[in-house]
């Protein structure tokens, strides 16, 4: 499996992913800058992954969605190029208009940052593969904005489509009806707030972030 | 040509930061603040060729999520930066 990991200036995840990506394909994922208009042939996986890009100016993720790389992860998200988008990597994607909605100040207002247990609402997708329909998991979240709010109409739609691919099992942030993270209509672009990159190895304390990055292995080859 | 755009948040969209900051409004001894709304106010310096389409383009594109926020627009707001 070939895989990309997106960097940004003030990504701060990026190197947790690539040792994940490396960890379970076996491969070390290519690192391209956020400059960069164009990616590397024949991606499997695109990932962007946590941080604070451009210090979260404007809004998280809004000064990252407009900058070269995205033009270039939006065609191949077009093309079906499976696309993982975590924590900052989620608030770029829905900014970039690749997923719905939009990810709003924790209703707490506080940084929430330990391990939360989610629900896998869908495992249908390329990225919930390696888990069963209505597990439970336990992962790390990390973040200030990962309060979930989009309109009753898209809501609907979401959970109609089953694209919720995440609830949190217990109050987080506030999102709306509990999401914690979504599919695209098309099924090859996952947002979520929590970290699968920082639960792989027994010494994370906790592995049920590994069964992502094997199901999408398993998946996509 | 000096122009302002105010991005708030749309009715209905809960805004957590408004709430705390009325919640210390309120630990302050201010009575009477029925509720909190925290926008931004981003000041643009644009050369006078700079249509009014331009600009409501730029909110759309970058200065506001529509998703979650709303925009308006004032043009020739002279001297606004002082």
């Amino acid at each position: 499996m070939k895989t990309a990991v997106i960097v940004f200036p003030g990504s701060n995840c990026d190197r947790d992913m690539a040792v994940a990506l490396r960890e379970v394909t076996g491969r070390d994922p290519q690192m391209v800058w956020h400059r960069e208009a164009a990616l590397p042939e024949g991606l499997d996986l695109i990932a962007v992954p946590g941080g604070f890009s451009y210090g979260d100016y404007l809004r998280s993720g809004a000064m990252a969605a407009r900058s070269p790389v995205m033009r270039a992860v939006a065609e191949a998200a077009d093309r079906g190029v499976p696309v993982l988008g975590v924590c900052n990597g989620f608030q770029i994607l829905t900014e970039a208009g690749l997923l719905p909605g939009a990810l709003m100040r924790n209703a707490g207002i506080s940084f929430v940052c330990r391990d939360v247990t989610l629900r896998v609402e869908n495992s249908q997708s390329v990225f919930t593969s390696g888990y069963d329909s209505g597990e439970e998991i336990v992962i790390p979240v990390a973040h200030h904005d990962g309060n979930y709010t989009a309109d009753a109409e898209t809501l609907d739609r979401l959970e109609g489509e089953g694209r919720i691919a995440f609830r949190y099992w217990g109050e987080v942030n506030g999102s709306a009806r509990d999401i914690a993270g979504i599919v695209n209509e098309a099924g090859n672009v996952l947002g979520m707030m929590p970290h699968p990159e920082r639960a792989v190895e027994p010494a994370h304390g906790r592995t049920d972030g590994r069964r992502l990055f094997e199901g999408l292995l398993e998946a996509v080859g | 040509m000096k122009t302002r755009v105010y991005v708030t948040l749309k009715n209905g969209v809960l805004d957590p930061q408004g709430k705390a900051i009325h919640h210390a409004l309120e630990g302050l001894g201010f009575s009477g603040v029925n509720d909190v709304r925290q926008g931004k106010l981003i000041e643009l310096d644009l050369a006078d060729s700079v249509s009014d389409e331009d600009v409501e383009a730029m909110c759309r594109r970058l200065l506001a999520n529509t998703v979650i926020e709303n925009f308006r627009i004032e043009r020739g707001a002279q001297g606004a930066a002082q």
